[in-house]
């Protein structure tokens, strides 16, 4: 039995609550398995005194969406002294932005797909039907148009035609203000799990998927039995080799911590193309992450487990150095990371 | 290296279960239930209005009294006190029934899954109303039947519309079998049938040989007393009715009915009988209890008036805070107002930035089995008190006047259907669950 106590945050007020109190659940009942006293806290109006009142030796965040992702929640955390599993608040912030991470990403030579980032004041005061236009121009058909922040495909639209590209964006806007339309690479589907465990940091086995129509949108990534997901990828060693690489570096260049999910597509050519990080990776019974967990031979319940005790042994962030330093809930340098603490 | 699915049984589904997966809108409406959001989706009933003490010791009492009978299984058809009882009710909506006629259900909507047992075929034809309660739909979806919608006014179904349409599946070769309504204040609506088509409906109906259908979940929740006459109440064959507890006593007990001829009624107690063996007999004994020993009728009146209050206070929100090109609809009871957006606005594709400024609505699109309501929505006024009603109003307008200045940038190509070729489908799962139903 671990001495260890943990919580883990799931729900919150976002998009993605449900996939999120499924993925909470799973962590649960892994960390329970392992032998962690483990209780579970939703991200509400009770959550500082229940944190106050419980005070966790480390708390494993399954929250997805805004707060659990985009590096707030782990500020709070920061604030409160308490050690977490998972990415920093500024590392998220750069993770959960789409077209900041791509830039990052460019700048360190990994491939994404062509992008541009549009807000919707700027289709206003421009007019949509020239931008549009260009964009089809200069980035080609298919396109995919996604919100340039959250996660689960939700607001994400695949556009064949350009005629169509209209309520895409509009339906695009629903989820957020801005939004990052890519060119649709055609290839492979993968998600590359990283972790960084006592042996450490390692790629996990890349999961494929291939959603039954074809879309792998909300309804295929969370109905059993509408995609199938192979695990290992049915690609080549050399190209899987590839992979394990571009994910690690991904996970480097954007500065994250301990486990995190890197969405790619091999195209024709075998390239690899990253479209983006996650910080929270899904723990659904359909999520990626637990099935590369598997093909690695490792077991679920132990690697929870060794993720909150590093948390645990990492202790709290560094308080903010200086006599004239406030508490702040914006980014502040963060050192290069290290798979060990 | 076949892969795996998740599901081993994924082969083994019936085509009826085929639309049964996770959506969008279900992610979205798992945040609704939080205090942080103004629901305006959930069609509950305001059960903190019940004398809670009084219900609680009543309770107690029924288990100490009676426990070794309300704890026991019964009979399927239900029982017999609380078919007296329902005579009772009903008849304060012009009903005259027999006690023997009636078949006790796990809700109303147990009572409309045995009627699409006992008479609904693969393809058979179910009229309704257009936009229609999204659990008949489901309950007809699972029949694997086809839903027909009939046009309705600020006075409910359109006579002339449904005779047209029954004569014409009648010269298709696909005449209609049921016709599933609820005349009083209808969900998703808030429309009531009125007095003057009654007996249109029922004539139209009987001529063509289609089964009425008459769900009343509402009748006696009218802001304007006496209730009317139900459809059951004329004197015509022809009607199956249904009846529940859940708006004028409280849902958790699940305890409804079906009156319906003897023929039909045997039919009913022996597919009751294979679906649950008996309706819970705790439940029965309670409502039958509540029924004897409180004033219910006192109780219903406070209902009225909380809802009444809260009806009025949606109106004026959405008088005062709208932007102009909304239609709504004036319910004259129950729970519901339907509002009609501006031309090219989508309900279901402006819910998520809806659920970011926290308030929730029912798109549209659930209450079709076709497609249609992409301009529509439902609000339930019945749970939140009125400043929460106006605040969630007032966000709701601001979620207006952005997806409006969306429509503007984007022009006409962007309205819905245009659209977009992967998720904005409207798979049966976009429909709501029981708590918001």
């Amino acid at each position: 039995m671990s001495t260890t106590r943990a919580v883990v945050l799931a729900g919150g007020l976002s998009y993605e609550r449900q996939v999120s109190l499924r993925s909470g659940r799973r962590v649960i009942e892994a960390l329970r398995h392992a032998g962690v006293e483990t209780v579970q806290l939703d991200a509400d109006g009770q959550l500082l005194a229940q944190l106050a009142d419980i005070a966790p030796d480390a708390v494993f965040v399954a929250l997805h969406g805004s707060a659990g992702e985009d590096g707030a929640l782990r500020d709070v955390l920061d604030l409160l002294g308490l050690p977490f599993v998972g990415s920093t608040a500024p590392s998220c912030r750069l993770a959960w932005d789409k077209p900041c991470a791509k830039s990052a990403l460019d700048t360190a030579g990994i491939l994404t797909p062509p992008s541009v980032v549009l807000p919707h004041s700027t289709f206003r005061e421009l007019g949509a039907a020239a931008l549009l236009d260009r964009l089809v121009d200069r980035l080609g058909l298919p396109l995919m148009v996604k919100p340039t922040q959250g996660g689960s495909a939700l607001g994400a639209h695949a556009v064949e035609r350009a005629e169509n590209l209209p309520a895409a964006m509009v339906s695009c806007f629903g989820y957020g203000d801005t939004a990052l339309v890519e060119r649709l690479i055609r290839g492979t589907e993968v998600g590359v799990s990283v972790v960084e465990i006592a042996t450490g940091i390692q790629a996990l086995p890349a999961v494929e998927v291939v959603a039954a129509d074809g879309v792998n949108d909300y309804r295929a990534r969370y109905t059993a039995g509408m995609s199938t997901w192979h695990a290992p990828a049915r690609i080549s060693d050399d190209i899987a080799e590839d992979l394990a690489k571009v994910a690690l570096r991904t996970h480097e260049v954007l500065g994250l911590r301990d486990l995190s999910r890197v969405d790619a597509i091999v195209d024709d050519e075998g390239r690899v193309h990253v479209l983006e990080a996650n910080v929270a990776p899904g723990m659904t019974e359909t999520s990626l992450f637990p099935l590369a967990v598997q093909t690695a031979k490792l077991d679920l319940a132990e690697l929870c487990k060794e993720l909150v005790e590093r948390a645990a042994a990492r202790g709290p962030s560094p308080p903010l150095a200086g006599p004239s330093t406030q508490v702040r809930l914006s980014p502040r340098p963060e050192p290069h990371p290290s798979p060990e603490p | 290296m076949s892969g795996t699915t998740h599901d081993n049984f994924a082969r083994s589904y019936a085509t009826r279960a085929r639309g049964m997966t996770a959506s969008e809108i279900r992610a979205l409406f798992s945040v609704a239930s939080r205090p942080e959001v103004v629901s305006l989706a959930g069609g509950m009933p305001y059960t903190a209005a019940l004398p809670m003490d009084s219900v609680a010791a009543m309770l107690g009492n029924l288990v100490t009294d009676r426990g070794t009978v309300a704890l026991q299984y019964a009979t399927a058809q239900g029982d017999p006190q609380l078919r007296e009882l329902i005579c009772t009710v009903m008849g304060l909506e012009g009903v005259d029934a027999s006690p023997d006629d009636i078949v006790i259900t796990v809700g109303s909507q147990q009572g409309l899954d045995l009627i699409g047992r006992i008479f609904l075929d693969p393809g058979d034809v179910v009229i309704a109303e257009g936009p229609s309660y999204v659990g008949a739909l489901a309950v007809f979806a699972a029949a694997e039947s086809e839903v027909i919608h009939v046009a309705m006014d600020a006075d409910g179904l359109m006579p002339e519309a449904l005779g047209e349409t029954l004569d014409r599946l009648a010269r298709t070769g696909r005449p209609a079998k049921l016709l599933y309504t609820v005349p009083a204040f209808q969900n998703p609506t808030g429309v009531t049938l009125a007095p003057r088509r009654r007996l249109q409906v029922l004539e139209t109906a009987a001529r063509h040989n289609v089964i009425v259908i008459e769900d009343n979940p509402y009748g006696l929740l009218g802001f304007t007393p006496p209730p009317l006459t139900a459809l059951r109440g004329y004197d015509t064959p022809g009607v199956i009715y249904l009846g529940t507890f859940s708006k004028t006593f409280a849902p958790g007990f699940r305890v409804g009915w079906v009156l319906a001829p003897p023929a039909v009624r045997d039919k009913l107690v022996l597919a009751n009988e294979a679906g649950v063996l008996c309706p819970p007999t705790f439940s029965q004994l309670a409502v039958t209890t509540y029924f004897e020993t409180q004033p219910w009728q006192d109780q219903i009146k406070v209902f009225v008036e909380l809802y009444r209050e809260r009806r009025d206070a949606t109106l004026a929100a959405l008088h005062d805070l709208l932007p102009s090109g909304c239609a709504w609809t004036v319910p004259d009871g129950g729970f519901y107002v339907w509002l009609t957006l501006p031309t090219g606005l989508d309900a279901k594709a402006m819910l998520p930035r809806a659920i970011a400024e926290r308030v929730a609505y029912v798109p549209g699109t659930a209450f079709y089995a076709n497609g249609d309501g992409s301009g529509e929505l439902r609000l339930s006024y019945c749970y939140p008190p009125p400043d929460r009603i106006r605040e969630g109003i007032r966000r709701l307008a601001g979620v207006l006047e952005v997806e409006l200045d969306l429509l503007a940038t984007f022009g006409p190509a962007a309205i819905h259907g245009s659209g977009t070729e992967s998720p904005l489908r409207t798979p049966r799962s976009d429909s709501p669950g029981p708590e918001l139903a």
